[in-house]
């Protein structure tokens, strides 16, 4: 019985390491998820000489996905986003991130543009608001203007999914 | 289980001082403003390459941060006032020395914990292994006592 002592400490630190292993260190959880959005005027990519409040979207929940013409993992994603405009099922809006609207413009033009708006964060200052570290990131916020929940990384079907279902049920609850 | 995953992280980046020199280095005019900037950038993570400090990374959102600290501390923020500034945005983990809170408790206790946990494992041994040593020893004793006694 003694003897066993040293071997379940053993496996439970297995247990904890195995774990551990299967979580991404890179992944660091957001703290403004449950915080509004913050407000800023921002210029729209498209249009050069249209400003637009960052709270210009209150009262629909929509997707705001930051993006950048020299982000690779971006264009992974983008044909999810594509298809998601098509389906008119909740509004995306892009925030391009630390780049020259040239190339925003350029990259668009190619690989097609699934954005309502797109604002232009040349500097990377709304992006710090945002507490973005790197792109893509996707932020869910809901009709209140709250962030509800943030993707770090290339979206996918399933964490699309997943976050549609909790502004839903934020919606729910809160009517 | 992310305690343990932080503690773990935490003991594996343990004390890195590489010094490295970027192109944007900010030198200030005032000594202790210069001090300040130097301590918060060793105390401030980089997100990106998360084993080094702002001071140490030359990645842009690095790049980026350091320009913000300047900016704050010619505005006249104090220490704290940058470090909240940080955390709001980009959570605890920004901070090489997590605050105590709730969430770091094991983080700077668990240690703390292990080892009073590892000398009472020692103690127990010690005492375990000694009652048979005594035994003997008194009787031992008693026998020469005993012997003694006799003649």
């Amino acid at each position: 019985m003694r003897q066993l002592i040293p071997f379940s400490i053993f496996i439970i630190l297995i247990i904890f390491f195995a774990i551990g292993l299967t979580k991404d260190p890179r992944l660091i959880p957001s703290p403004l998820v449950g915080e509004p959005l913050p407000v800023r005027q921002l210029d729209e990519l498209r249009t050069a000489e249209t400003t637009l409040l960052t709270s210009n979207l209150i009262g629909s929940s929509f997707i705001l996905n930051v993006w950048a013409s020299w982000c690779a993992a971006c264009l992974e994603e983008h044909h999810l986003l594509m298809e998601l405009a098509t389906q008119d099922a909740i509004p995306i809006v892009g925030l391009n991130y630390k780049d020259t609207r040239q190339d925003a413009l350029k990259w668009l033009y190619k690989n097609g543009d699934p954005y309502l708006q797109t604002w232009f964060d040349p500097t990377g200052e709304f992006g710090m608001e945002l507490g973005v570290y790197g792109v893509p990131e996707t932020f869910f916020v809901d009709r209140t203007g709250t962030i509800r929940h943030k993707h770090i990384g290339p979206l996918d079907r399933i964490n699309i999914a997943k976050a549609i279902d909790i502004l839903n049920a934020e919606q729910n609850s809160s009517l | 289980m992310k305690i343990l995953a932080f503690l773990i992280f935490g003991m594996v980046i343990g004390d890195v001082n590489g010094q490295t020199f970027l192109v944007d280095e900010k030198t200030f005019t005032d000594g202790s403003n210069q001090l300040r900037y130097d301590t918060l950038m060793e105390e401030l993570r980089c997100l990106v390459c998360q084993n080094q400090s702002l001071a140490d990374s030359s990645a842009g959102l690095a790049q980026d941060l350091r320009k913000k600290v300047v900016a704050m501390i010619e505005d006249g923020s104090d220490d704290q006032e940058i470090k909240d500034y940080m955390v709001q945005r980009y959570g605890e983990f920004i901070l090489y020395r997590p605050r105590l809170n709730y969430s770091t408790i094991m983080l700077w206790f668990g240690p703390f914990i292990l080892l009073v946990v590892a000398i009472g494992i020692v103690v127990r041994i010690i005492r375990s292994s000694q009652p048979s040593h005594t035994n003997q020893e008194v009787s031992s004793e008693k026998k020469i006592h005993h012997d003694g006694e006799h003649s």
